[in-house]
């Protein structure tokens, strides 16, 4: 069974941590939520977005966040990522597969997935 | 909406949007009825806002003209036989709204549940500062989730936090299997 005992221990073992995780985070990924983002199957991209950062070792240096409508409903899922002192890369109709590639290959690799950015959408 | 758990993620985030430090979402099923209901302490809306929120041309957006959260939701229920009602207060004492929509399970058209799981986990990660009640009452018996109770054994640590969000996903879980065998 699942207990609040165990939720305080991760508050244990994170109490450190919060401290250090605060203002480092330079990436920041941002997925649409609005009603026309959860009808077009925002919330698994959210999710796996959420697993591949954390699993992936990138919790520290990236956030994953949710916004409104971005205004490009035709596009949804959306996925906007900001990083520090480069333009921001707009992901279109996305899906959970999809959203683990950009993990490796953008945020990991440092290299933008063009086949999936909105410059490439019809 | 593919799920009606989708329509949940959407509705509450109008809560969130309209301040809500707490949201109230509870879903009851008993015989060939579902009721939800989303009751928030938010800003509330004024009767002129009120009867226009169920008018797909209605909308809160900037970004554009159309807003089809509440259209939506009434269109699943009224599919079904079942209804919405918006009950909202602007009053300081008790301002907040609250969503009621009654289904019939066995129509046609019912739209199935789907993943609440996941819709509770995403509004939790996407507000990690407001609070969440949770529940879901079947013939077989109640899973719950309250945000403050957890909140309180955290002290301090964000619920957003990944080892928080898959504690809850595990917990979530672990309620429905329980749920199920029983």
């Amino acid at each position: 069974m699942k207990s609040l005992a165990e939720l305080q221990a991760i508050k244990d073992k994170m109490k450190d941590k919060v401290v250090i995780r605060e203002g480092v985070s330079s990436t920041r990924v941002v997925v649409g939520m609005a009603t026309c983002g959860i009808a077009a199957g925002a919330r698994p991209v959210l999710s796996a977005f959420v697993e591949a950062v954390n699993e992936g070792g990138l919790a520290g240096t990236v956030t994953v966040s949710q916004t409104g409508c971005v205004g490009l409903c035709q596009y949804e899922p959306i996925v906007e990522v900001y990083e520090a002192g480069k333009d921001k890369v707009t992901y279109v109709k996305m899906t959970a597969d999809k959203a683990k590639e950009v993990v490796e290959k953008h945020l990991k690799g440092g290299k933008v997935v063009t086949e999936y950015t909105v410059a490439n959408c019809e | 909406m593919k799920e009606l758990s989708l329509n949940i993620l959407d509705i509450t985030e109008n809560s969130v949007k309209a301040g809500a430090t707490l949201t109230e979402i509870s879903i009851v099923e008993s015989g060939d009825t579902l009721t939800l209901t989303i009751k928030d302490d938010g800003c509330g809306m004024s009767d002129e806002i009120l009867s226009t929120v169920e008018n797909p041309f209605y909308t809160t957006r900037t970004t554009r003209k159309v807003g089809l959260g509440i259209p939506l939701l009434k269109m699943a229920a009224e599919m079904t036989g079942g209804k919405v009602k918006i009950v909202s207060s602007t009053n300081e004492a008790n301002h907040g709204t609250t969503v009621t929509a009654h289904f019939f399970k066995n129509h046609l058209d019912f739209t199935p549940l789907g993943d609440i799981k996941e819709t509770i986990v995403t509004l939790i990660q996407g507000h990690p500062d407001t609070d969440f009640l949770f529940t879901h009452q079947t013939n077989s018996g109640e899973v719950k989730l309250d945000t403050r109770e957890l909140r309180v054994a955290l002290e301090g640590v964000p619920l957003d936090t990944y080892e928080v969000i898959v504690w809850i996903k595990e917990y979530l879980n672990e309620q429905y299997q329980l749920l199920d065998n029983r």
